[in-house]
């Protein structure tokens, strides 16, 4: 049986994050390919049941990054975000979603390099924590594609 | 302290003289049920209607839940947590100040029906209740029980007992809040494992049918359509799975943060006895620790997730 490989559901913010991971390939850094990218245009267009949605559909972890806190490009959409996020974390981890499936940080589009280590710890910590197993859908609904 | 009778007939002489005055087209309130321990709402517009509003320990449902849907001038009898319901819809911006009187009813806690009917298996044909009593008959049969040892769980830890502060007129002699909830039962939680802490929580909803009773009930599910009926994308399966299952009581929960005023009207509206409020405390709890916020008690509120500080701390963030 080979090597378990993550599926990792990656929320990016257009404006930063997408950027640094432009960047990080044009730059020619090696990074993991375990993510699915989707785009947002901000990280407070997020919303947590994208998240749930996520890992039901058999994402085995999500990672949601956008501009640093001040850098947003609608002026408080990160922060904004933030309090969402804060609240989200505790209450995943408290119900026993295990920490390092969810990740969060903040990537300019200048930090390509930032984007490559954290991308490699991200893939590091959610291939540690196994298949998704508990906050998967046991079918899923008729139409609807389990995460590629 | 005022006795029912006294109080009721209070309430009742309110809501006639706001009908007169005008300063109401219709007063909300509560009217005793078909049946023992049980309580109606009742949306008064004449006399006679006012005639059956009552004050009952048995008065689970929050009316703040009926108020959006009213767009005219609406008074409403309203407990601390109806109260403060009413407070957090008008931050909201759901309905407007100048429509809406409160009229502040002291409050002693209510009894969970739950919990009375577990200690007393026998056929309740009558119930009749004071301050501090509940007295139940059935065939052949008498007895009583002190409110105090049948108090529904959030009653035990109210701290706005009495609208003060936000009612535009008061009844009844003021009753002192209980201290806050110290949600030690979910920070000893906390420590345990990912496995026990999963394993509760899944198992406080596996009886849950989705019925969605509890969005019904609660004075905060005002949304024109809600995530769980949407269907385009549908975030919610229309099946039993357990996932969608808990995916909607983390979302339920989650869109009350910050707004919930522990009323325990989904708990009361919940046909299969589900501590839903388990999900709600998780939040309130973090919410009341990183911004020290109580919903429902000013009328010039901020509500949390509205607003930000640019030191917000959340150093799990990379």
């Amino acid at each position: 049986m080979s090597e378990f490989e993550p599926k990792i559901v990656a929320f990016f913010c257009n404006w930063c994050t997408y950027g640094a991971a432009d960047l990080a390939g044009v730059s020619r850094l090696d990074y993991p390919p375990n993510f699915r990218v989707v785009r947002l245009p901000c990280t407070g267009r997020l919303n947590p049941k994208y998240i749930l949605e996520a890992f039901k559909r058999g994402a085995d972890g999500v990672w949601i990054s956008g501009c640093h806190p001040g850098d947003c490009h609608y002026i408080a959409g990160n922060y904004h975000a933030r309090r969402k996020f804060m609240l989200l974390h505790h209450m995943l981890e408290a119900v026993g979603l295990e920490p390092g499936r969810l990740h969060f940080s903040w990537i300019s589009s200048a930090e390509a390099n930032k984007f490559q280590e954290i991308a490699r710890e991200v893939v590091e910590k959610v291939r540690a924590c196994g298949p998704n197993v508990n906050f998967r859908k046991a079918e899923l609904d008729l139409g609807l594609p389990e995460v590629a | 302290m005022t006795s029912l009778p006294d109080l009721n007939q209070k309430i009742q002489s309110a809501a006639k003289r706001l009908l007169a005055e005008g300063k109401a087209e219709v007063v909300i309130g509560c009217r005793q049920g078909t049946t023992p321990m049980t309580v109606a709402p009742i949306f008064c517009r004449t006399e006679d209607d006012c005639n059956q509003l009552i004050w009952s320990n048995f008065a689970k449902i929050n009316l703040a839940t009926y108020l959006p849907k009213y767009p005219g001038k609406v008074a409403i009898i309203a407990k601390g947590c109806d109260a403060r319901s009413a407070v957090g819809q008008v931050v909201e911006k759901q309905i407007e100040r100048e429509n809406l009187y409160i009229v502040g009813v002291a409050c002693g806690g209510l009894v969970d029906v739950e919990q009375i009917q577990a200690r007393e298996p026998r056929p309740i044909r009558a119930a009749e209740e004071d301050w501090a009593t509940i007295k139940l008959s059935g065939d052949g049969w008498s007895s009583s029980l002190p409110k105090e040892d049948v108090l529904r769980r959030n009653c035990k830890t109210c701290v706005s007992r009495t609208p003060e502060g936000v009612a535009d007129e008061l009844i009844g002699e003021p009753t002192e809040a209980l201290p806050a909830d110290d949600y030690a039962d979910l920070k000893a939680l906390a420590g345990q494992s990912l496995e026990e802490k999963m394993a509760y929580f899944k198992g406080l909803v596996k009886n849950c049918l989705r019925c969605y009773a509890c969005r019904n009930a609660c004075p905060l599910c005002y949304c024109p359509v809600c995530f769980v009926d949407e269907t385009r994308p549908q975030w919610l399966g229309k099946s039993q799975d357990e996932m969608d299952t808990f995916t909607f009581h983390l979302l339920r929960a989650f869109h009350c943060s910050g707004r919930c005023t522990s009323c325990g009207g989904c708990e009361a509206a919940c046909p299969m006895d589900i501590k839903l409020r388990e999900f709600n405390r998780l939040l309130d709890e973090e919410v009341q620790k990183d911004w020290n916020y109580l919903p429902g008690l000013s009328w010039d509120q901020t509500p949390p997730l509205t607003t930000y500080r640019p030191d917000d701390e959340a150093d799990f963030i990379k």
